[in-house]
């Protein structure tokens, strides 16, 4: 009985968010059209010398892929802090924690599952042979959810400040170094055609300590902001 | 609403400072069901933040609240489970219908068998569950949101300035709502600045200006 009406809250705040994007389009395209344009504006600027586009494309493609994150992570929670839902998700019946995974999981599908889609296309343009472009969705399918999993933590600390912007890159960009380097030089093994397996169960270990840490350091850092 | 007898708030020396202003101290009360806390007092006095500790949002800085003789910090969602809280901000989502919303809100506590469309006749918003909220007047956003004390089975409400942008039919409706709330056994802690008819014998009235 207990589980059945948690379960059902989940669903019905995953399902609320994701019909929240789809009435607002708009907002929902923005980290996407910043990652397509990024990515493709440095082969303007470096020049189309495949050798080197195929060096930098690792590189390139995560690092766009975690500012687009960045620019997304304020929606989390920024709309329900200023509306009064937020105080209700803390004053439910149900574990916050949990409510909150509900939260960053309609974020990550909302906005690292279209990157995730759209990487093997800028994949290809950076001219990446195909089993870098194999390994950067790989990366990307593990990596995106880390940022959205560390990324609530820091949305939930800084929402309550009127200009948290700025804090919140300070916060939160440290934090993903650890993935970027992992994953950026994974692609670049695979390029080179060497074995990734290492790097790959680094950066799953990433996620599963990001998936039991953060929805409990996220719902401590939300009662913070709102008390 | 069962085990209504022996239910009961109690406020233990309650403390709260804000910028090392001390808004108010010792301050006491046990409210049991069927009781309505009335919180009055000039602006700045200290309602909301009273408000915001009963529901658990706010730590108090001395003292402690009691649900049932446990502190409410160490019950949380066992807590919340009975409490229905509607505060300065409306809490609906502008881009959804007002059932959509109400979905959500019944989602997130212990959900009762009342229907969305009655909750929403219930406050004289029948006709408008396919609107999106932003569409509404100010006043029926605020029925909306009042709306979800309806369809969850909490006993406690706490409500902050429930009236404001109503009109006079509004707060009638609304009024009606406390008092069954009330004659049900359920408890209210309310702030208002306009009087709130309620059954005197059931009213606690604490004055944090004096």
């Amino acid at each position: 009985m207990n589980t059945d009406s948690l379960t059902r809250a989940f669903v019905v705040l995953i399902r609320r968010d994701l019909l929240l994007a789809v009435r607002r389009r708009a907002e929902m395209a923005n980290p996407l059209l910043f990652f397509i344009l990024v990515t493709s504006l440095f082969p303007l600027s470096i020049g189309a010398n495949p050798t080197l586009l195929q060096a930098v494309a690792p590189g390139i493609i995560w690092v766009a892929a975690l500012l687009a994150a960045l620019l997304s992570l304020d929606s989390v929670f920024r709309s329900d802090f200023e509306d009064g839902s937020l105080e209700q998700y803390l004053l439910s019946s149900h574990p916050v924690s949990v409510l909150v995974l509900a939260k960053i999981i309609a974020h990550w599908l909302i906005t690292g599952l279209p990157l995730l889609l759209v990487s093997p296309l800028l994949g290809v343009l950076l001219g990446l042979p195909v089993t870098g472009i194999k390994t950067l969705f790989i990366t990307l399918l593990l990596g995106t959810p880390v940022l959205s999993l560390i990324g609530a933590v820091g949305v939930a600390l800084t929402v309550g400040l009127r200009k948290g912007g700025m804090i919140l890159s300070l916060l939160v960009l440290p934090l993903y170094i650890p993935l970027l380097i992992f994953a950026s030089s994974a692609v670049d093994s695979a390029a080179a055609g060497l074995p990734v397996t290492a790097h790959l169960s680094l950066i799953a270990a990433l996620l599963v300590l990001a998936l039991s840490l953060s929805p409990f350091a996220t719902a401590a850092a939300l009662r913070v902001s709102l008390s | 609403m069962t085990q209504t007898e022996t239910t009961r708030l109690e406020a233990c020396g309650l403390e709260c400072t804000r910028d090392d202003r001390i808004l108010f101290s010792q301050l006491d009360f046990t409210l049991a069901s069927g009781q309505a806390l009335l919180l009055e007092g000039r602006n700045g006095s200290g309602k909301t933040s009273l408000l915001r500790i009963l529901c658990g949002i706010r730590l108090p800085d001395e003292g402690s609240i009691c649900w049932n003789g446990t502190d409410i910090s160490r019950l949380g969602p066992d807590y919340h489970q009975h409490t229905s809280y509607v505060g300065h901000r409306d809490g609906n989502k502008l881009d959804l219908t007002p059932l959509e919303n109400l979905a959500t809100a019944r989602a997130l506590g212990k959900a009762n068998d009342i229907t969305l469309q009655a909750a929403l006749e219930k406050v004289d918003l029948y006709g408008f569950e396919d609107v999106p909220t932003r569409n509404l007047s100010a006043g029926q956003q605020r029925r909306l949101a009042l709306a979800r004390l309806l369809v969850t089975d909490a006993l406690l409400w706490i409500l902050d300035e429930p009236f404001t942008s109503l009109d006079v039919h509004g707060i009638a409706v609304i009024e009606e709502l406390l008092e069954q709330h009330t004659a049900r056994g359920g408890m209210l802690a309310v702030t208002s600045h306009h009087t709130v008819n309620l059954d005197n014998s059931r009213v606690l009235r604490i004055n944090l200006s004096a």
